[in-house]
């Protein structure tokens, strides 16, 4: 192994590597600071008047000192209106920086999109998150698309009453509300996710609540506002099974009750089957397979998926020792030019040597990008 | 009725069969009726206002060569059982026996120092627990040197041996853990452990901070080393496929109480406890056309320093009826070992003849 490959760099190169990313970001963060731009800068239209949401070849880099972190690497998928789409991968493949990047809520100035679309339906309009400046994205963020993080204490102040707290909200976006409303609307928020006592709960404070309920109001404060889109970031992870049943099945009542998409980001496949219609699975920052939740789930392709449900013990299903994917995810800064799996994979074939696989469409909506599906699906299209 | 009386797990029992048993060191562990209470302190002066009742009357067994699975819900006592077997906090009461005759508080200090390495204890969290400023052959063999495990000159030969079992490299001995991932560093916890020739390991979630593909690796090493050096585990985690595919007997505790235990085997396919049954129909399975039958639990888990009257788990019960409110319910031996602590299976508690009645709120 060559010194670049390690994780140590010498004083003198990271001072090269910083100047060059000032130079880089004071171009990129610029831009996204810019005040009062027109919105025909950024408007754009769906692909598919279908879709809330539409990643295209979304690039997001992080300008560190050490190099450029290419922590989404080419990302495109859809989020069709009222469905829910899970995507899976393991931790650093870049799950929370596709959905940070469609809030805008990266790292700045160091986290940057680089290229690419992020479409977003608006019904009347389509805009381009992506060109999007801070300022006009303000109005988008917890009005169309909110978000529910892991931890709730993240997205709750300790210091101020559940209410208080769902009334700004509220306020932000509904200037011209009276305050008798606001507070309506909070309790029947409250009372929406399953709460009992909301008016009590409405003057009590974070600490005063279990995790399970603070997961509930998190989840109250995203819809609060009537999101087109809702994303969710290992929602459950932090909480109890039994907690996560409760919170798995409100989920599901709610997203038939107020017609949002929701973008349900987990490692845990079995709440990616129990929830999700579509399917995106995602390694090393890119989509490897995508498809409805039954074709993936029931007809995995891809050697990267295949292993990763293989290596997960299933209740009530036998195997005498767990499969484990040998080798270790490629280093984020220096990115092989061939198939970012390809050190770890089993069945490699010829063209593997070549350069990253293109997507082959193993059905209209199954599409998989490795080169062992090249062929069968008649380079690449299916047809 | 004296047949019920029989059903009744007591220490008799259990006296009998350690006495007449085959070989008593057979038995690498054995719990009774260990309780362990946390003061609660309140006010300037620490004055104490209650307790925590974190472990309560908890008893098994556990054979050499064998995996005991223990599950529950965050709070429940896991992590504090592992703890107080160890005497890593000392317990409120009962009995905790090694190999037959080994009371860690009835040992002089000189006795315990030398029966110290022979039970282990892994961790969630492989980062804090190892020290930055050692490199990892330091970490392995810091404890190996201290207790004169092995002779000076076969010690660098030992360390590379162990570390090498556990999935590591001989070069890596003078790296630093930071620069290790999560899973790497799992393997050094482990290989530090292992590197004591203990008998006992307690595995405190080792796999739960790992994503799925790492978790595989740690699972198959432990499963490895338990076969190389017969070793025996109480294994923690609230992953029940992850303890299904581990454990050879399981223990489900709630609030500090463990309400079922089996084999691995008679527990998933016959669960009896209405906790069990609940907590088991929770886990996402991962296949969409499998739609679950789920008893999605009410309410939220209570304190366990102010745990419900009766049965801890009436409040949240769908089974519950008027005599769970107000008696704690017995365990009962319900023939192969399977025990469970429910009035539904006790015949004397008068559960099967009272009326309905809704849960209190
Ligand atoms: N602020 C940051 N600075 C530098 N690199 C970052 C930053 N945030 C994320 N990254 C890198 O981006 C990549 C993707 O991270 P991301 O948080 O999206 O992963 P994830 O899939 O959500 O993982 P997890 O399951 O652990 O949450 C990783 O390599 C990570 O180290
Ligand atoms: N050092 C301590 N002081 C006071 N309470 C404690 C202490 N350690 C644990 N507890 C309490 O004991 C109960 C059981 O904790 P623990 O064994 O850590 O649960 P688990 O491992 O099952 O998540 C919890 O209510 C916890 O808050
Ligand atoms: S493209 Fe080749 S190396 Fe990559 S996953 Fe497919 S078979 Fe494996
Ligand atoms: S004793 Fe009563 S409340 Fe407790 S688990 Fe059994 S039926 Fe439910
Ligand atoms: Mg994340
Ligand atoms: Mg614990």
């Amino acid at each position: 192994m060559s010194k670049k490959d390690t994780n140590f760099i010498s004083a003198r190169e990271a001072r090269k590597i910083s100047k060059e990313n000032n130079k880089i970001l004071k171009k990129l963060d610029g831009r996204l600071s810019r005040k009062n731009v027109p919105e025909s800068e950024y408007l754009t239209t769906m692909k598919d008047p279908g879709n809330v949401v539409e990643f295209d070849d979304l690039h997001t880099y992080f300008f560190t000192d050490v190099g450029t972190v290419h922590a989404v690497d080419g990302v495109s998928f859809n989020v069709p209106a009222g469905k829910t789409v899970g995507i899976v991968g393991e931790s650093g493949c870049g799950k929370s920086v596709t959905s940070l990047s469609l809030m805008q809520l990266l790292q700045r100035p160091t986290g940057q999109i680089v290229s690419g679309e992020i479409r977003l339906n608006l019904g009347d309009k389509a805009y381009d998150v992506a060109k999007m400046p801070i300022d006009a994205m303000r109005n988008i963020r917890g009005n169309v698309v909110s978000m529910i993080f892991q931890e709730p204490m993240t997205s709750l102040n300790p210091v101020f009453r559940i209410g208080f707290q769902l009334d700004e909200v509220i306020k932000l976006h509904n200037t011209g509300m009276s305050d008798e409303e606001v507070k309506q609307r909070s309790i029947d928020a409250i009372k929406m996710v399953g709460i009992p006592d909301a008016e009590g709960i409405y003057s009590r404070y974070p600490h005063e609540l279990s995790g399970g309920m603070r997961q509930r109001i998190v989840i109250a404060m995203a819809l609060v506002c009537n999101p087109r889109v809702i994303i969710a970031d290992e929602p459950t992870t932090a909480l109890d099974v039994t907690i996560q049943a409760q919170i798995l099945e409100l989920l599901r009542k709610l997203k038939g009750e107020i017609n949002a998409s929701i973008m349900l980001i987990t490692h845990d496949l079995g709440v990616i089957a129990e929830m999700a219609d579509y399917v995106v699975v995602m390694y090393a920052g890119r989509v490897v397979e995508k498809g409805l939740a039954n074709e993936v789930f029931l007809d995995p392709r891809h050697p990267y998926t295949i292993g990763l449900m293989e290596s997960k013990p299933v209740i009530n299903k036998k195997v005498d020792r767990l499969y484990s994917i040998p080798g270790s995810v490629p280093n984020p800064i220096n990115m092989p030019d061939y198939c970012y799996f390809r050190d770890r994979c089993e069945k490699c074939v010829a063209r593997c040597e070549g350069k990253y696989p293109p997507e082959c469409h193993v059905t209209d909506t199954h599409i998989v990008s490795c080169w062992r599906y090249f062929d069968e699906t008649k380079g690449g299209t299916g047809r | 009725m004296s047949e019920v009386k029989e059903k009744i797990l007591n220490e008799e029992d259990q006296k009998i069969s350690v006495e007449s048993g085959e070989g008593a060191s057979d038995n690498v562990l054995e719990v009774k009726h260990l309780c362990k209470y946390f003061p609660i302190k309140a006010g300037l002066f620490g004055r104490v206002v209650g307790h925590v009742h974190a472990v309560e009357d908890v008893s098994f067994t556990l054979k050499r060569g064998t995996t005991m699975g223990l599950v529950g819900e965050s709070g429940c006592g896991k992590t504090t059982i592992g703890k107080t077997i160890l005497d890593l906090t000392p317990k409120t009461s009962g009995e905790v026996i090694f190999n037959g005759n080994v009371h860690l508080d009835k040992m002089s200090s000189k006795e315990l120092r030398a029966f110290r390495p022979k039970i282990q204890i892994i961790f969630q969290d492989p980062y804090s627990s190892l020290s930055p400023r050692l490199p990892v052959g330091e970490i392995i063999g810091e404890a190996v040197r201290e207790h004169n495990l092995v002779p000076p000159e076969e010690f660098d030969d030992y360390i590379t041996r162990i570390m090498e079992a556990c999935g590591l490299h001989d070069y890596q001995k003078d790296r630093y853990p930071h620069e290790f991932s999560g899973g790497q560093r799992q393997r050094i916890c482990i290989a530090r452990a292992v590197a004591l020739n203990p008998d006992f390991i307690v595995c405190d979630e080792p796999v739960s901070a790992l994503d799925v593909s790492i978790q595989a690796q740690i699972i198959n090493l432990l499963e490895d080393l338990q076969e190389k050096f017969n070793l025996t585990y109480l294994f923690i985690s609230h992953d029940l496929s992850v303890v299904q595919h581990i454990s050879d007997t399981v223990g489900v505790m709630y609030l500090g109480n463990m309400v079922e235990y089996a084999s691995k085997e008679e527990i998933f396919a016959n669960p009896l406890h209405p906790y069990t049954q609940a907590l088991f129909s929770a886990i996402p399975v991962p296949d969409p056309t499998i739609k679950m039958n789920r008893i999605i639990l009410e309410g939220s888990i209570p304190s366990p320093s102010n745990p419900p009257s009766g049965c801890k788990f009436h409040t949240r019960c769908r089974n519950c009826k008027g005599v769970c409110r107000k008696m704690a319910p017995r365990t009962m031996d319900m023939g192969n070992g399977h025990t469970v602590a429910c009035h539904i299976y006790d015949p004397e508690s008068g559960y099967a003849t009272e009326e309905e009645s809704k849960p209190e709120e």
